[in-house]
């Protein structure tokens, strides 16, 4: 377990909590990235630029913790080692899915994870159970079935 | 007002997943990995996140109306069908496959990789995909 952060992850999760806070008390919208998301590609949805704003400010916080000095060296995005090719249909099929999914699921990590169990939602717990299960099988199915690293 | 709590929210959300360690794929991917060499990391951020909703979300929806006007926007869903069941199955496998859930896939477009970027256009077109699927069924 060299790789634990528990006192980094642990203030990033408070964040995230309290970005959540803000935007129910502020203007009554739940923080979930894929809710977000689906308001922007309804068509005829007439609330777009609060969603469009968010998302600028996600980029830009991300953005702002490399430019504060923050490590982002260890940012990782090929965990299996995959060789180019390969590498590049996990990416389309993982986004394909993990957009599809969170639609038709509604919501994502953030919806049903930070938001959903914060609500006490016994379908967000639901969800939540569901796609962290599948997720896990996957990565099994990947690193030691299909031989990834 | 609305739009700067919008983006205050977006700034103090992108933040916390890089300070979190959760816009790092291979991180979240040792979380999944419970076979592997374990990192329970992903657990004290939700710990995080959950702890100070499940505080302040019922103290703030005892308000009747958001602080700038407006309505509360909160799903009305209740039941358990397949419908979440199978959008959260499908969810999961993508994000065992790449690590990514939305949140930090969009973040990660700060870090100009183009890999990151044909990951979130494969995502928005998923998007897309179910969505259209929904409105016709």
């Amino acid at each position: 377990m060299e790789n634990f952060t528990p006192i980094p992850s642990f203030i990033g999760g408070l964040l995230i909590g309290l970005s959540a806070v803000i935007l129910l008390l502020g203007q009554g919208r739940l923080a979930g990235i894929s809710g977000i998301l689906g308001g922007l590609l309804s068509a005829g949805s007439g609330d777009r630029p609060w969603r469009l704003l968010f998302f600028i400010g996600l980029i830009a916080g991300a953005a702002g913790y490399a430019m504060l000095g923050g490590d982002i060296s260890t940012v990782d995005i090929n965990p299996f080692r995959l060789s180019g090719n390969t590498q590049m249909t996990v990416l389309l099929l993982g986004g394909l899915l993990v957009g599809f999914g969170t639609q038709m699921g509604s919501g994502c990590t953030s919806g049903h994870g930070i938001c959903g169990l914060g609500r006490f939602s016994v379908r967000s717990l639901v969800a939540t159970g569901t796609f962290m299960a599948t997720a896990g099988l996957t990565v099994v199915l990947v690193r030691y079935v299909f031989g990834g690293a | 007002m609305a739009n700067l709590v919008s983006i205050i929210s977006g700034v103090i959300f992108g933040l916390g997943l890089a300070i979190s360690g959760m816009i790092n794929p291979a991180k979240v991917i040792g979380f999944l990995d419970i076979f592997g060499n374990w990192d329970p990391s992903l657990a004290f951020v939700m710990g995080g996140g959950v702890g100070v909703t499940a505080i302040s979300f019922r103290l703030i929806l005892k308000r009747s109306t958001p602080l700038f006007g407006g309505s509360f926007h909160l799903p009305t869903a209740s039941d358990l069908d397949g419908r979440l069941l199978g959008g959260a199955a499908i969810f999961g496998i993508g994000w065992g496959l790449s690590g990514l859930c939305p949140g930090p896939a969009f973040a990660s477009l700060a870090y100009l990789d183009p890999k990151i970027g044909l990951f979130v256009v494969a995502l928005i077109v998923g998007s897309y995909l179910a969505r259209f699927i929904q409105a016709r069924a």
